[in-house]
């Protein structure tokens, strides 16, 4: 399935600096693209087609790769109500793109939960404090190499007490 | 208990902005909020200047859990996103992994599902009102909705066993075919309900005191709405008639006939008339689709995903291989991305997938409203009485289960 609005979009952005490929998948454009492309791209997203809202950000984790993380974006449009996905490759030792809070003041508080979960770090926004998890936590859950049953209680447990228990 | 639990979040101000205000704290856990969130405000007597809203007290590691499952396995999961209306988070998962697979599910399955999902917008919706009803003390107004609610609560567990968490669900298709008479329970209640909200029309709308209460307080216009992500009945009661169900038909949604309500100034009283009358808008698809409903199967004949049939499974050796592959490994599903949203009662719930061709997902990520909303709401309660922050939280309608995750 594809829409015309789609195709321009595709045709337009494909030759934009920084794009190195682009596609439809389900219904949704994919353009993969090179992390310095980012800003600039879901800028002329915002202002050349009308893609108003900020849907979501979050990150694939791919520990075999070199550039182990995979920054997705979404997007919508809610004139021409179809979606776009930006999808950009980082690495463990430079997990930085840029922020889009300028574009968007939702994407300050999903890009503090990509930061909680996968400690990618977005140029800019200056207000990454942890957001589902608490101060102090350590780690980046939702990567893989971190341990599903390890705990990390912010009140230490206290040993069953009472005569029901034995 | 020692004094030395450090403090789990670190509010975005701690210096006053001017000699004469106060600093509070209110929440995690305080009476008049309902969800288990902080909003850190800064007061001036009674006037709010800003805010700094906390969420994560209810997460429980769901996205990673749902790495270590089966994609069977994660139904009763997306059940607990938002408890209020589970059969939406059910079905838009199930419609997520089927585009996936590139199942079409039956005519039937179709239906029912859109049947369903508009039972379970008119319990999330009168959760909702009801509550932001009581916390301003219509008390009877109250009792009234939830008494209706609690006609659906029983009648969806004589459909799928279970009040509120229904997995009901499955990946091409149900866990079951409706029982005899369900329908027919249907039509009185859905009557019932007409007499309850009519009740509940009389008591609330033209009151004096409900309207000083939530008109012009918790404002918000289109534009601030799009910049802050608000989706659903929030984007709704700005006065734009944005939903998924018009806009991106999913389901049987293309062959109903129904409106979309908007508000006209993006304010609690808006939020408020836009669920009631979304409400009798949900009846109407229902009587429609109960009209429509086609005999037939539920589930598709597809032996990738969809379980054996019990007899079958003692009795023949495939079938039983086929059940067996099917809860060790689970269904093999593509290796691939999607991303499907559905409307929910709260705006665009969005599943993201990443499968590498296994039986358990490589990622599951759920664009949940609650959380999207969460980061905006500083803009309807900044400016606003204290007071004033019950009854907007109320109208955002956070829940705590599909914001935390």
């Amino acid at each position: 399935m594809t829409t015309p609005l789609l195709d321009l979009v595709a045709q337009q952005l494909a030759p934009h600096a920084g794009v190195t490929s682009h596609g439809v998948q389900h219904g949704v454009l994919v353009l993969q693209l090179e992390p310095a492309a980012l800003l600039a791209v879901a800028t002329r997203l915002r202002s050349e087609f009308a893609f108003d809202l900020f849907l979501d950000v979050t990150a694939i984790d791919w520990p075999n790769d070199a550039l182990r993380f995979e920054v997705v974006h979404h997007f919508y449009s809610t004139t021409h109500k179809v979606r776009v996905r930006l999808k950009t490759r980082v690495s463990l030792d430079d997990p930085t793109v840029d922020t889009l809070k300028t574009l968007f003041g939702s994407a300050g508080y999903m890009e503090r939960e990509c930061h909680d979960m996968y400690g990618i770090v977005f140029r800019g926004n200056d207000d990454l404090r942890p957001i589902l998890l608490y101060e102090g936590f350590s780690g980046h859950p939702l990567r893989k190499d971190y341990p599903k049953q390890l705990e990390q209680p912010l009140v230490p447990y206290r040993p069953p007490q009472g005569t029901l228990v034995r | 208990m020692s004094a030395s639990i450090p403090n789990p979040v670190r509010a975005a101000f701690t210096t006053h902005e001017r000699d004469d205000t106060v600093i509070v704290s209110i929440g995690p856990s305080h009476p008049a909020t309902h969800g288990t969130v902080q909003i850190i405000a800064e007061l001036d007597g009674e006037k709010v200047l800003r805010t700094d809203v906390h969420c994560g007290y209810l997460h429980r590691g769901f996205e990673k859990e749902c790495e270590d499952h089966t994609w069977h396995n994660l139904i009763p999961y997306v059940d607990r996103l938002n408890y209020c209306s589970a059969l939406i988070n059910d079905f838009a998962y199930c419609d997520a992994v089927e585009q996936m697979m590139g199942i079409e599910i039956t005519p039937r399955t179709k239906y029912l599902r859109t049947l369903l999902s508009e039972y379970s917008r008119i319990t999330d919706h009168l959760t909702c009102v009801a509550a932001s009803l009581m916390e301003l003390g219509a008390l009877t107004a109250f009792l009234y909705l939830v008494t209706v609610r609690d006609y659906m609560y029983e009648h969806l567990a004589a459909l799928t066993g279970a009040r509120v968490t229904y997995s009901y669900g499955r990946i091409g298709g149900l866990a079951n075919d409706v029982p005899d008479g369900w329908f027919a329970r249907l039509h009185e209640i859905l009557a019932e309900y007409e007499t309850y909200i009519a009740r509940v029309h009389g008591l609330v709308d033209r009151n004096r005191i409900f309207i000083d209460r939530l008109r012009n307080v918790g404002t918000i216009s289109t534009t601030d709405a799009l910049h802050w992500g608000f989706t659903g009945v929030i984007l709704r009661s700005t006065g734009v008639p944005r939903d998924l169900r018009k806009d991106t038909p999913y389901l049987a949604y293309a062959e109903l006939d129904f409106d979309v309500p908007v508000g006209i100034n993006g304010d609690n009283y808006d939020r408020y008339y836009v669920r009631m009358r979304e409400m009798d808008e949900s009846v109407y698809m229902i009587r429609q689709l109960m009209d429509m409903m086609p005999e037939g199967p539920i589930n598709v004949d597809d032996r990738r995903c969809v379980f054996p049939e019990k007899t079958l499974v003692y009795n023949e050796i495939e079938s039983l291989i086929n059940h067996f592959k099917l809860v060790m490994e689970g269904p093999s599903v593509p290796a691939g991305e999607i991303y499907v949203a559905h409307e929910a009662p709260n705006g665009e719930l969005g599943f993201f997938l990443v499968s590498t061709g296994g039986g358990t997902p490589h990622k599951v990520h759920v664009r949940s409203p609650s959380f999207v909303h969460m980061g905006g709401v500083h803009r309807m309660l900044d400016g606003h009485q204290l007071a004033d922050i019950v009854t907007t939280f109320g109208s955002v309608n956070m829940i705590g289960g599909e914001c935390d995750r």
